[in-house]
Parts: C-alpha cells; structure tokens; sequence
C-alpha cells in the first residue's frame, strides 16, 4: 500500500513538474508548481517527516506560491502565450536535465545508507533515549515524547537547529534581514507629499 | 477654498480601537438581548398581522364608485376625475341614461368606467374633483392580481368596493 | 492490516463531515441572518418549515423557520448555472471547489471530544492525530487561498479580480501573525498535538482559566498576560484569514460589487458561501481547542467528567462533544456579533493592522513568554 501511495505522489510531482515547463500560461505553471509541491510534501510525511512535509505546504504551496500567483495575475500573461517556443534554449535543458540525471545516479548509487530498505530499519526510540542520556542530551519535551515511544520530530529539528546550527541559522536571519530592509530602502518612495493646508 | 477639518487628538487608550469595540459590541448585544426577550420587536408579521384596525382617518387606499341609498349611481360621467388624474389611471365611457329609467333625469351615467390600479397612485385627486361625491378613496391596499387584466378595476368591481354611501351630496361632506 | 482503525477513521471522517461540520454550515447561514435581524430588531426568516399545505392541510407548520437552509439549498440546486462567456472555464470551475475542500480537510485534526467506547474499545474522537495539528491547520488553510485568487483572476473582470489581489495580500499578511501569536501557546504546551494539548488543559485548567489542577500556580495567572495578547491576536487573525467582516475586503460590496464572486452563480456561488462557513467553523474550533480547553468540561477533573472518566462511559464521551460544539457554537456567534457590529476596515489600515502592530506585538509576546517560563517558577 505505501509504495503504491509513493509511485502516486512520485507521479503527481514529476508530472506536474513537467507541466510547470511545458504550459503556456504563467498562472497554469504556478499552479503546478503547486501541486507538484503538494507530491512533494506528500512523499515526506510518508517518510514519516510530518514537520517538513507540513512546512512544504505552509511555506512553499501556501505563501511562496500565492506571491507568484499574486505577481503573475499583474502581468499581461496574452503576450506570454503568444511567444514561440525556443528550440536551442529547449534542447539545452533537456541536455542539462540529462546531465544532472547521470551525476545524481552516480552519486547515490555509492551512497551506502541509501541501500538499506526503510521497512528494515524500525524506529527505536528507548534506544535513542539511552543513546541521547548517554551524550549528555536531555530536553524534557523530547525524552517525555521518546519514552512515550514517539518519534518528536519537531522538538528534534527545533534542537538541531538552536544548537548544532546555531551560528549558521542566526547568520541567515541576518541575511534575510538585510534583505528585508533593502528591499523596503528600494520601493521606498520618493516623500513628495504636499504639507496639508492648515485650518484658517 | 479647501477647508481642513482637524481631526480629534484621541488618547492612547482610545487608539487602540479597543474601547469603541466594546462599546458597539454592548450596544447591539442589548439590541439583541432586548429581542430575544420580546420586547424590542419592531417588525410587523405582514399577512397574520395588519394595519387594518389602526390605519388613519386620512389613509388613502384605493378609488372606487359608490351609489346612493336609492341604488342611484352617482357618477354622472362628466369626466372630470379621468382629466385630473395624474397617471391617467382613469378611463371614462359616458352614455346617456334610457329615458325609461327610474333615473332619467340625472341624463347621464358611465357605460365603462375602468382604474388601471398598475397606474393609480393613491393620490386621491379623484375624489376631491368629484362633484357629485361619486368616488371615494377606501381603505384597501392590498390590491393584487396575477395578470395585467385582473388589475383593471371596471366598473362593477369598483361598486363592488365601494357600496353604498348615503347622506346628502355636499361638497366637503366629513363622512367618508 | 487493523481493519478496526480503517473502519472507525472511515466512520468518523463521515460523521463528522456530514454529521457535524455540514448541518453546522446549513445552521450557521440560518442563525446569521437571525442573529442579524435580531441585533437590528427584526425577525428574520421564520417562515419555512414543513409545507403542509402542499398535502392538503389549512396552515404550514412554520418551526421558526428551521428548514430555511434546506430551501436555500434547493434554489442554489436549482437555478441556472450560468458561466460567463468571458472567463477562463477550467479555474472557473476549479475556484470554487477549491474554496471549499481545505476548509473541511482542516477539520481532520480537531479533537472533537475525549474518547467514545463502541464495541468494547475506545475510540478517541479526532480524524488524524497528528503530531503537528496547529501546522497543519495553517498549512492547509492557506491553500484557501488558491480558491479565492483563481475566482478573482478566472473570472476576467476587474471586481473579482482586485477582490482576488486583495485577498491573497491579506491572507498572506495575517497567516504571519497567525503563526506568530500561537507560539506562545506551544512554548506553553512544549507540544503540538492538539488531542494532547487539550487533554493537559482538562487536567490542568484551560489557558485562559486555569482554575484547577495544576493551573493554580504563580506561573498560570502570569502567563495569562501574554497568552491574553496572543489570544486577542490570534482571534482577530482568525478573522481576517476567513474573510469575515470587518475584514470582508475581498468580498466588499460598497466598493467591489460582491468581490471574488460577483460572477459566480448558483451552487458554485454557494460553494464560495460554504467554505467560508466551513473556514469560520474550523477557526473557533482551533481557537477553542488551543486556548478554550476544547471539549473539556470547567472544573470536570473533580465533577467525575474528566479525560479518564470517559473510558468505559460512553455518554461522559457524548457530553465532551456537546461541550465542544457548545463552545464553539458561542464563538460562532461572536464572529456574527462582531459582524453585525463594526464596520469594514479600509485595506491599508488592515495591512497596517497586520504588518506593523499585529506582527511585532505577536514577536514581543513570544520574548514576553520565555521570559515569564523562564523566571516565574
């Protein structure tokens, strides 16, 4: 049952992913993107990563997407339908495509944890809380869940995060800072507006 | 020359939008608890409910023709009503009475008298040119029908409302 | 293969859809129109009930006028399904469905009450117990918005279309303070499942009253000042993501027609009616369930109507349900008092609302509270 549920979402996004380069319209291939998003939050949460799959959808499908949605409705998407298609820059892609296809297998056909089955390979989560008490680790919410036999996937991106990650996750809220603030110096208008007439 | 209106310097307090917020939910929450209670019912339930027994003295329903004690008609057909009538809702057939009528003397009644109620506008200018008190503005509002035809009154219609209305022809007879 | 599992799921995914959440939409149509007549002392739809007089009887029974949806469906039903001829036909189409399905899908991870014993096993009432319900919500009702854009944008005419732009702008603007003004609750909670969320609020108080259990600590009553501001936001939030007035700016008659919709009609304009319901009934649901205590009944830890009471009581069960739908029945009418209340917002206050206060108010807050787990003990 599983695998067939994997071939589905595998086809619904390869499949709309295809479509988001092979539709004319620009609102048609936002909308694919969308749902090829979909497949792919689908594909994580049957990999038991529920937060990423959710945050796919909150993020990619639900925010990111609807910005497109919102910059592409502005244009004139006529002129877009009219333009002819590319041949070089088509058979480019899909040499690179190609490309990228090849260095992929390669390089996963030698990564070793990659060969082991999912199903073979059960969650274990006393041991990991012996593992984690072993190092030193102990957050209540995570070894409560842990004991409870559950797998706090959450908690454990949360702690991965805020301390593996710290430095490079705080560099990227300052990267994303500064490109806030830039990009409000840019749209700012110029403040030409006229002092109104005080009350005689 | 353009004026400014300045605009209230409001608190901090009153910024928040808070206050205003309560202040309108309370009032139409009482509104509603008032209702629920029955006691702030405004609407009137229209066909259970009507206006029938507390309608005005000087309500103006529809027009129709009355005849006399004598079960005289009282029009005389001089036209009068359908030259002042504003929608020209009115429309006259005048003939002359058979000198074997018990009424001949009169000379003249209406063959046809017809109100398009589509076009009649209550306003009630027939019955103040009337000069012989033949046709009253009564009380009924509920004028419907369910074709064009149907909301012609002709003239037994328009007796048929109206009835008989006895006493002396004057002019600003109070009775109505 | 726990075919037990399969079968309850199946169950509870229709009772609950067609059980609960679409008679509640049905009601909810009806009791807005009364609850608006009554606030502007009128009396509103009392008319349709049973049509006796069809079979021959002198009077129709009226029952307050119950049956009005049934007969506001059956006109959606049966008027004509008129397309445009200048829109775009497939998201014409599409919009609407659009609209409607990730309003019920939410409703997935909603505990609607503790447990119900059928058959000798317990039961716990909630589709999907997810480990992540608060996110999932969001995540998937910010898929509404698709529905809403494609009604704008298909329709091809610039009312539905400016309702359309607006619409995402807004949405996209308060799922940020959405998401920001719950966090306080999950620090709280240290947890995101909301069956779990709810079962510590039924042994320990709910956020906003925490009067029993172990809600009676110094801790509890301070929180309560952060949780006050998150809730306040998270309501108005709520509001402003279901495109409910005064944030009916997508659909704002005076200035757009009827917004998004203006060219839809029949069930596909109904749909558009549905959905917002549905979005309306999902989001009291999430604010009673997060901040409310869900289906847990006041001081039921020590009345013998708690979480652990239920195993092997089925009506304990049925009164957790009633207690949910009852609180969330009196969240819907405060979304229609405040309705028939306030007036529409203009849409740079709105995004002033929700870009320049809700939003560093919301991150304050999330500061406020670690501070206050941190030091008040």
């Amino acid at each position: 049952m599983p695998s067939v549920l994997f071939y589905l979402f595998s086809a619904i996004m390869l499949g709309f992913g295809i479509l988001v380069v092979a539709l004319r319209n620009p609102v048609s291939s936002a909308l694919s993107l969308a749902m090829s998003f979909l497949g792919l939050a689908a594909l994580f949460v049957s990999l038991g990563a529920f937060f990423i799959g959710i945050i796919q959808v909150l993020v990619y499908a639900g925010a990111v997407m609807v910005l497109f949605l919102f910059i592409i409705m502005l244009f004139d998407i006529k002129a877009e339908e009219r333009r002819k298609l590319n041949l070089p820059a088509v058979i480019g892609g899909i040499v690179l495509v190609l490309i990228f296809t090849l260095q992929l297998a390669t390089v996963l056909s030698d990564f070793q944890p990659g060969k082991r089955q999912i199903n073979t390979v059960p969650l274990d989560p006393a041991n990991a809380l012996a593992t984690r008490h072993a190092n030193g680790l102990t957050v209540p919410t995570i070894d409560k869940d842990l004991a409870a036999g559950e797998l706090p996937d959450v908690k454990l991106i949360g702690e991965t995060l805020f301390t593996k990650y710290n430095f490079h996750l705080q560099i990227v809220g300052v990267l994303l800072l500064v490109a806030t603030v830039g990009v409000i110096v840019i749209s700012r208008r110029e403040d030409k507006t006229v002092e109104p007439v005080p009350a005689k | 020359m353009a004026y400014t209106v300045p605009r209230p310097k409001l608190s901090l307090l009153e910024r928040t939008y808070f206050p205003t917020l309560i202040g309108g939910l309370k009032i139409t929450l009482g509104h509603f608890i008032r209702f629920v209670q029955g006691k702030g019912k405004v609407t009137m339930s229209y066909p259970e409910e009507k206006w029938d027994a507390s309608l005005p003295e000087h309500y103006r329903g529809a027009p129709t023709l009355v005849t006399d004690e004598h079960e005289r008609e009282r029009c005389v057909a001089c036209q009068l009503c359908e030259f002042i009538c504003p929608p020209r809702a009115i429309t006259i057939v005048p003939e002359q009475i058979p000198a074997a009528d018990k009424f001949a003397k009169v000379e003249k009644r209406p063959k046809a008298f017809e109100i398009d109620m589509i076009r009649c506008i209550y306003c009630g200018m027939c019955e103040e040119v009337c000069p012989e008190q033949a046709i009253f503005l009564r009380k009924d509002y509920a004028i419907t029908g369910t074709t064009r035809a149907e909301m012609v009154h002709d003239k037994t219609r328009l007796y048929e409302l109206g009835g008989i209305r006895e006493g002396l022809v004057n002019k600003w007879n109070p009775l109505k | 293969m726990d075919w037990f599992l399969i079968i309850s799921s199946g169950a509870k995914i229709a009772i609950i859809t067609f059980g609960i959440i679409l008679p509640m939409v049905a009601l909810c149509s009806l009791a807005e129109r009364k609850v608006s007549a009554f606030i502007q002392d009128r009396i509103g739809p009392n008319r349709v009930g049973i049509p006796m007089t069809l079979f021959g009887a002198k009077k129709d029974i009226a029952l307050l006028g119950l049956v009005q949806p049934l007969a506001d469906g059956l006109k959606f039903l049966l008027k004509e399904d008129f397309t445009p001829k200048h829109v775009r036909k497939f998201y014409f189409w599409l919009a609407p469905a659009l609209v409607l399905v990730p309003a019920l899908l939410t409703v997935g991870v909603i505990p609607f009450g503790s447990s119900i014993q059928v058959l000798g096993k317990q039961i716990p009432l909630v589709i999907a117990d997810l480990s992540i319900g608060p996110l999932f919500v969001f995540a998937i009702s910010s898929l509404g918005v698709y529905g809403i854009v494609l009604a704008g944008w298909a329709s091809n005419s610039k009312y539905p279309f400016l309702g359309g732009v607006r619409s995402s702008s807004q949405m996209i603007s308060y799922e940020i303070a959405l998401g920001l003004s719950v966090i306080p609750v999950l620090m709280i909670f240290g947890d995101m499942n909301l069956g779990s969320i709810v079962r510590f609020q039924d042994a320990n108080g709910w956020l906003l009253f925490p009067a029993w259990g172990s809600g009676w600590t110094l801790q509890r009553w301070i929180l309560l000042i952060p949780l006050v501001i998150s809730f306040v936001i998270f309501t108005v939030s709520i509001f402003a993501e279901t495109n409910r007035a005064p944030f009916d700016l997508p659909e704002c008659e005076t200035e757009l027609v009827a917004g998004y919709h203006t060219e839809y009609s029949s069930m596909k304009f109904a749909l558009f009616f549905l959905g917002e319901y549905a979005a309306m009934i999902v989001g009291s649901a999430l604010i009673v369930t997060l901040f409310l205590g869900g289906w847990s009944i006041p001081f039921g830890h020590y009345l013998g109507l708690g979480a652990a009471d239920a195993i092997g009581n089925w009506w304990v069960g049925l009164l957790h349900v009633g207690c949910f739908l009852t609180k969330v029945a009196a969240f819907i009418f405060f979304f229609m008092w405040v309705r028939w209340t306030v007036p529409r917002f203009r849409f740079d206050q709105l995004m002033r609302l929700g870009w320049i206060f809700f939003f560093e108010i919301a991150l304050a807050n999330v500061f406020l509270t670690a501070l206050i787990l941190m030091l008040v003990k």
